[in-house]
């Protein structure tokens, strides 16, 4: 008989259902998508971050110091420690590899150019060899990698060097003091190069060329170096937890640790695959990433929460008009004798029943909208966990109870009589 | 039928309503007030889903509008934006940062700086800067410093300089020209980038033991894209020998993260203010709905549908006005509330948005009030009358 009455209820007053029912749905896709949204947001805007530049800097553990102004390295260029090539492919296999969004070696050699062939007026340049886009192999998997991944901002004037190739890469400042353009020939150390693009960061890259790493070895006398390691990697914003020493750290505080993408922790395993090494986050990347991100996930986390407090509220009056309406019934079963917890138990029953269906609906539409926004906005699909489901379907009964039980209870206060002759 | 008392000429009666309806005010009104009055928690819970909507929209519009110079502010500490730098090793020309300070006005800071190579007593190259300490440690908020130089003759020495050149603590020489400086170590400096192998030195101590002027000065503007594109030329122009340039990695980067939070921000304001919508749409029906019965005793009673339409249409009006004023009251508090707690700076209230929460809950009103009109009126007043 309760089955039949709830079945009734719904199959015969589906107006009076409709408007809830939409309440709740819209409601819950709204939540979701919210929900969605603020979850995901900290790691696109990360992503949106990295543009700035790599965040960790790998370099060799000796106690060189560098001596550089403005971008122009004045110190000799054999001395100081050197890390190997053949080390890279490790970073790829350390805890955090998927956050690492991408590496590039840098070896600088010092070259001295001089302006159109002529022998007259020549000065001395920087030459950084790296990887422009270069696949790494580790274990099974390739990943490209090099600066074109780790500064995507860096704008280029003709093409790329292949990293095959002897061609260069020549910042534009360097560029206008030796008078070259893309396609012109360079030359130094004896030999001559091409020139395939000019770089404009409105950094101090600008007074640099960039070779492929092979070119800057062979250069240098020294097969297999490199000097640094720019690491451009996925970070959590950094908290008291992050600054403490691993050192001083035991047990499972010390795993805790180890396994949350900190800039502090993600060095810390840079500087355990790379032998001979010392991994430094770059503060100034690193740290103001970190406030920008708590900023923007913290406001969208707020807003979530009055987005919640909103459908909760557009629901709850929605059920609330629904019961109202429906007074008359709830007279006529008390005149028939039913007891106040039948009564309120059937309400509660459709409640369930519409909170679960408008819920389900609601969530469809929710990861829909929320795979929208991400499209929309960040060329990425945003992706709404399924584990959310049971939460968000828990809420909505729990809304949907909260929005009927006072209306219910206010029904039930009605002499049964009255709300049967229309006074009420 | 007339309800007049035979005792009163017409006239007398024309009077009598006349002098009445200057103590009171008209039945409209009369009828407006009393609906609400008698029904007070219906109409207290349509008001309440107004404030509640004209609330979250206000919020919302007011951070929508407010985000884009909070966030900005937030780029700031990832320091300078806009470089002035010598052309080809001459020195900046006297007078390049009193120009600089005045293009910025109040709206961001320039601080020079100086670099010189010096050499250790035992003779090892490092990089020594002069720099306005109190700009940079304004400027650059992420250099972790254990301690800022106070006393004349302080240097605060980068980390990897520390550890390479043996400093822990004790004062050192170093030499510049055949000219020594004895200096004391006051604190390090830790970025992880170039600043680690300097060691800095106050700006006036720099230039009287080195003789070197600022090669570039670092400025933190404050703005819009367009305003510090503005600022560049300006300049530019004022400066004709140096070399104005923005830096791009932070510029582009700010412009990106800027404009995506907005987009979201704007999506989530959109779905907050449809679904606050809603919650108003839901009750306000109800609310009309529910007087049904009014509804008939009047149209029996001979009112027009027009009298009857403005009526509801009056009544939900004014719930959406009070509920919009009482709202955007609200709104104006959460936005500041979130600003507080999560920017560390209230949210200015923006009076702009006033005017569109205003029409906007005036609209949702007058549509949820019109929406069981229509339904209302193919039904006859008896059956209402009858309860059927």
């Amino acid at each position: 008989m309760f089955a039949r009455l709830v079945y009734e209820s719904f199959r015969r007053q589906k107006r009076r259902k409709l408007l809830a029912g939409v309440a709740v749905t819209l409601g819950v896709a709204v939540t979701t998508a919210m929900i969605g949204v603020a979850t995901d947001i900290g790691d696109k805007i990360s992503r949106e971050l990295r543009t700035v530049g790599a965040n960790l800097v790998v370099t060799s553990s000796d106690q060189a110091l560098d001596v550089k102004i403005g971008g122009v390295n004045l110190k000799p260029a054999n001395d100081g420690g050197y890390l190997n090539e053949v080390d890279l492919p490790k970073i790829k296999t350390m805890f955090w590899r998927n956050n690492i969004v991408g590496f590039a070696p840098m070896l600088p050699v010092t070259v001295s150019v001089s302006p159109s062939g002529s022998a007259a007026g020549k000065s001395s340049a920087e030459l950084v060899g790296t990887y422009f886009s270069r696949a790494v192999r580790s274990g099974a998997e390739d990943f490209v990698t090099g600066v074109r991944t780790t500064h995507p901002l860096w704008h280029v004037d003709g093409s790329w060097p292949a990293d095959t190739s002897r061609d260069l890469l020549v910042g534009q400042t360097l560029a206008r003091r030796v008078d070259k353009k893309p396609g012109d020939l360079l030359q130094f150390d004896g030999d001559e190069y091409r020139v395939a693009g000019i770089l404009s960061t409105g950094g101090p890259d600008d007074e640099r060329m960039y070779a492929p790493l092979a070119l800057a070895q062979h250069l240098l006398g020294r097969p297999g170096a490199l000097q640094s390691i720019e690491v451009s990697a996925i970070t959590k914003p950094e908290d008291d937890f992050a600054r403490r020493d691993p050192k001083t750290l035991k047990g499972a505080v010390y795993d805790r640790w180890y396994c949350s993408p900190y800039a502090t922790s993600i060095a810390y395993q840079l500087q355990e695959v790379i032998p001979n090494s010392r991994a430094e986050q770059i503060r100034q990347v690193a740290q103001n990433e970190g406030t920008v991100l708590s900023r923007i996930q913290g406001l969208m986390l707020l807003i979530a929460l009055a987005a919640l407090v909103a459908a909760a509220l557009a629901v709850s009056s929605a059920m609330a008009t629904a019961i109202l309406e429906r007074r008359g019934e709830v007279g006529l079963m008390r005149a028939l004798g039913a007891g106040s917890f039948s009564v309120g138990a059937m309400f509660l029953a459709e409640a369930t029943l519409l909170a679960l269906i408008g819920g389900s609906i609601g969530f469809a539409i929710g990861t829909g909208l929320a795979h929208q926004i991400g499209r929309r906005i960040f060329d990425q699909a945003i992706v709404v966990q399924p584990v959310l489901y049971p939460y968000v379907l828990g809420t909505a009964i729990l809304v949907t109870f909260a929005g009927s039980a006072l209306s219910i209870r206010k029904a039930l206060r009605f002499d049964p009589v009255r709300v049967l002759r229309g006074d009420a | 039928m007339s309800l007049r008392p035979a005792d009163t000429s017409p006239q007398e009666t024309i009077a009598l309503r006349r002098s009445r309806a200057q103590h009171r005010p008209s039945m409209f009104l009369r009828m407006l007030v009393r609906g609400v009055r008698v029904r007070r928690g219906r109409a207290l819970t349509a008001l309440l889903a107004v404030v509640v909507a004209a609330a979250v929209s206000t919020a919302m519009l007011n951070l929508y509008v407010d985000v884009e110079a909070k966030l900005s502010r937030e780029f700031r500490n990832y320091g300078a934006n806009v470089v002035v730098a010598a052309k080809d090793g001459q020195p900046l020309p006297p007078d390049a940062l009193s120009v600089a300070q005045k293009a910025i006005a109040e709206r961001g800071i320039a601080v020079p700086f100086a670099y010189a190579v010096a050499h250790t007593a035992t003779g090892r190259p490092v990089v020594v800067a002069g720099v306005d300490l109190e700009g940079a440690k304004r400027l650059d908020r992420w250099w972790s410093v254990t301690a800022w130089p106070s006393k004349p003759n302080d240097a605060l020495v980068g980390t990897r300089a520390a550890a390479a050149l043996g400093l822990s603590g004790q004062p050192f020489d170093l030499v510049y020209n055949a000219r020594t400086l004895h200096l004391q170590p006051a604190g390090t400096l830790r970025t992880g980038a170039d600043e680690d192998s300097r060691v800095y030195l106050a700006l006036p101590e720099f230039t009287a033991w080195t003789g070197v002027r600022p090669s570039s000065i670092e400025i933190s503007h404050t703005g819009t894209s367009a305003e510090t594109a503005a600022l560049v030329q300006g300049l530019q122009e004022g400066l004709p020998k140096t070399q104005v340039q923005p830096i791009r990695q932070i510029v582009e980067a700010e412009a990106r993260v800027l404009g995506k939070t907005r987009s979201s921000l704007y999506a989530a304001t959109i779905l907050i203010i449809l679904t606050a919508m809603l919650c108003v749409l839901a009750t306000l029906t109800g609310w009309i709905y529910d007087r049904r019965a009014d509804f008939a005793i009047m149209k029996a009673l001979g009112a027009s549908e027009g009298l009857l339409r403005v009526l509801f249409a009056a009544e939900a009006l004014s719930l959406g006005a009070v509920g919009a004023l009482l709202g955007f009251a609200i709104g104006v508090g959460v936005a500041a509330w979130i600003g507080r707690v999560n920017f560390h700076a209230a949210v200015v209230p923006r009076f702009s948005v006033l005017p569109v929460v205003f029409t906007g809950s005036l609209a949702v009103a007058l549509l949820s009030a019109l929406f069981p009109m229509s339904l209302l009126r193919r039904v006859q007043p008896a059956m209402i009358l009858r309860g059927e």
